[in-house]
């Protein structure tokens, strides 16, 4: 186990940049999720950190070591690939002994510590498989373990669960975390689900175009993103943007689309009539007198809570109940967002403006 | 009126069904689906081959009828030293050229597989000895290799490295070297491209992951590339051998199996015989005898194909 420092790393494909200097610390021990659309590099970047792709400028250091220019199989990492890269002509058992094997272990040794990541991930009835014959979870399970096996510094793991049907990437998700809690191991891991971001990571690094956009644990992102971007993307279903002008009249509001008022706890200084976007997130409106008009279009009962989506000031909005209100489209009510959870970001930069 | 209907309708009824079951009886349909391909093969495959034996059991010479003489045409064959030395002559000649076909052409694949500069242009070059005629190429290999003017005589003269022209195809070793050297020279782009094409199944990740693994190069191609090509292997090197055992071609055109029957192979010596000769009997028995050579070829690699349990999809044993 040991810490990561990526430090000012860029990465060009001929002339073109496709990172733009990223530096993330990891702890030792930390479970980092760089996660955002595709295109953004983290995908690449998880690449340079196993030495599979050059680094083009900046450091990557692994402990107290630089290893820009260490060997993959001398950085002492292990990698789960998005596909499982699994050897099809290898029985399970040799598939995780493989790198053991190379480094000229004895043939207890291998058995031993196949044996044991066999127990941890319950792979032991299947050690004599071949991939064929395995289905998707017990092949991912298989690449995990031949990660445990080597017992590395640092796990890496590209988009492991995307190949996996919903309801086992969801198993899964949970079986990699209570991995990690067992385990303690280093782990990066790649993704552009925002979901298992959150529920996986210590720490989230929100990327977008070859930069960091913002990097925290889930909760500080979901609850202060940095920029409209990150607020956008962490989130499910996604926070509803108006865009209008901030209002400071005596008590600080702001004049969404068509004229509509909404709530503002307070308005940052100097801010009156600024352009800006109005964040709200789905599940921070209420029903209240003093709320904006609102003409229900859609309703989407999901048993534990209700989507509703409505128009508000001529914008589309979601709104996320709980409670079973009785809806129908075309009703009109009043939703009210909860001013202390609103974000207000500045409409030209994205830049978050309130506290 | 419904009583009278009713016993008429029935045979009708029956007879209607065995006609109708026979149409929908897909097995039936199947087997009419089947013939046209059935008549093919028998015409073009079964039957020649058949007559082929039957032809080694009897003298029949060309113009006259022969009579069935058992295995008399093998009894001669057995005594025939021009026979037998046939015999080691296609053996050697399909080792040794199948063998370095297949050194040169994994040599090849592996490296057109790179990342390189003119990849697609260089592809295309490796299959230029495939697209010309095998008779046109034997004619410039005959050039290359005569005894007067060869071009490789020639240039080892004014390197100054010999005194006299080699006489390629005068002389026994020699000529086994040439024709080897021009089978392989020919056989090599099919086995390079087939490889070729089975390199570009391996998916990348797997090179990657053995890398991380803690691979070298050499040990990606000895635990990953090689075991995943071992069925295309198979295939292509049964192909392989079975094209240079029954070569023709190739000889004929060079060196009509001399200096002294050197590179005489089964396929040219039952030719001579059987057509230049007239003894078509004989000739049959020759061309009979590379029968258990090719299927002897052709079980190794079947069993080389079956024993990949990993290829196989559901069985757990």
């Amino acid at each position: 186990m040991s810490s990561v420092q990526i430090r000012d790393v860029r990465k060009s494909f001929g002339n073109f940049e496709v990172l733009h200097g990223v530096s993330i610390p990891i702890e030792d021990g930390q479970f980092v999720v760089l996660v955002g659309p595709s295109g953004c590099g983290k995908s690449t970047l998880l690449r340079m950190l196993a030495g599979l792709e050059n680094i083009t400028s900046g450091t990557i250091s692994i402990g107290d070591r630089v290893v820009n220019n260490v060997q993959p199989k001398e950085r002492d990492i292990a990698m789960v690939f998005q596909n499982y890269a699994l050897y099809p002509h290898m029985t399970v058992a040799d598939n995780m002994g493989f790198s053991l094997k190379l480094r000229n272990a004895g043939s207890d040794e291998i058995n031993k510590r196949v044996k044991r990541a066999a127990e941890i991930l319950a792979l032991s009835p299947l050690l004599d498989r071949y991939p064929r014959q395995l289905s998707g979870g017990q092949r991912q399970r298989v690449a995990m373990g031949r990660a445990i096996v080597r017992d590395p510094q640092v796990f890496l793991f590209d988009e492991p669960l995307s190949n996996l049907d919903a309801k086992l990437r969801v198993a899964m998700r949970t079986e990699i975390k209570e991995l990690h809690q067992r385990l303690k191991t280093t782990t990066v891991y790649v993704t552009h689900d925002q979901i298992e971001a959150m529920t996986m990571a210590d720490k989230i690094v929100v990327m977008h175009d070859g930069i960091v956009e913002q990097m925290g644990t889930p909760l500080e992102l979901y609850d202060k993103p940095d920029n409209q971007f990150v607020a956008g993307f962490i989130g499910s279903p996604a926070m509803n943007f108006l865009k209008g002008h901030v209002r400071v009249n005596g008590v600080a509001t702001f004049e969404g689309p068509n004229g509509v008022k909404l709530p503002l706890k307070s308005a940052p200084a100097g801010s009156d009539g600024r352009p800006a976007v109005y964040g709200v997130r789905p599940e921070h409106f209420t029903i209240a007198d003093d709320g904006a008009e609102a003409e229900i279009i859609v309703v989407e009962p999901t048993g534990s809570e209700t989507q509703v989506f409505a128009k508000v000031g001529g914008e589309q909005v979601v709104a996320v109940f709980r409670e079973r209100h009785q809806f129908n489209p075309g009703d009109k009510v009043r939703l009210k967002p909860d001013p202390s959870l609103v974000h207000l970001f500045d409409d030209a930069t994205g830049k978050r403006m309130n506290a | 009126m419904a009583d009278v209907a009713i016993p008429r309708a029935k045979p009708q009824m029956s007879e209607d069904s065995a006609w109708t079951q026979l149409k929908h009886n897909r097995n039936w349909l199947g087997f009419w689906f089947m013939v046209p391909a059935m008549a093919f093969l028998i015409f073009f495959l079964a039957y020649p081959l058949g007559l082929g034996i039957w032809l080694s059991f009897t003298d029949t010479r060309i113009g006259r009828v022969g009579h069935f003489i058992a295995t008399e045409n093998y009894e001669w064959l057995w005594d025939d030293s021009i026979f037998w030395l046939s015999v080691f002559n296609t053996l050697l000649y399909t080792f040794v050229a199948s063998a370095l076909k297949f050194a040169i052409g994994l040599y090849l694949a592996l490296l057109l597989n790179e990342n390189m500069p003119f990849k697609a242009m260089l592809r295309a070059m490796v299959l230029i000895p495939f697209i010309v005629p095998t008779v046109l190429s034997a004619l410039a290999f005959w050039w290359i290799f005569d005894s007067q003017f060869s071009i490789i005589s020639w240039s080892l003269k004014h390197l100054g490295l010999i005194s006299q022209n080699i006489n390629f195809l005068g002389d026994t070793t020699w000529a086994r070297i040439c024709v080897i050297f021009a089978n392989i020279w020919r056989g090599v782009p099919f086995v390079a491209i087939t490889l070729l094409a089975g390199l570009q199944t391996v998916s990348p990740s797997l090179y990657e992951a053995a890398t991380l693994d803690g691979a070298t190069r050499w040990q990606n191609f000895r635990y990953i590339t090689y075991p995943l090509l071992t069925p295309i292997i198979a295939v292509v090197m049964t192909f392989s051998v079975l094209f240079t055992f029954t070569d023709f071609q190739l000889i004929w055109a060079m060196t009509r199996g001399g200096p002294v029957n050197a590179t005489h192979l089964m396929a040219t010596l039952s030719y001579q015989r059987a057509i230049i000769a007239g003894q078509l009997g004989e000739g049959a028995a020759i061309s009979s005898a590379m029968i258990p050579f090719l299927l002897a070829a052709i079980m190794v690699s079947w069993f080389g194909l079956q024993r990949r349990k990993w290829q196989q999809g559901e069985s757990n044993d």
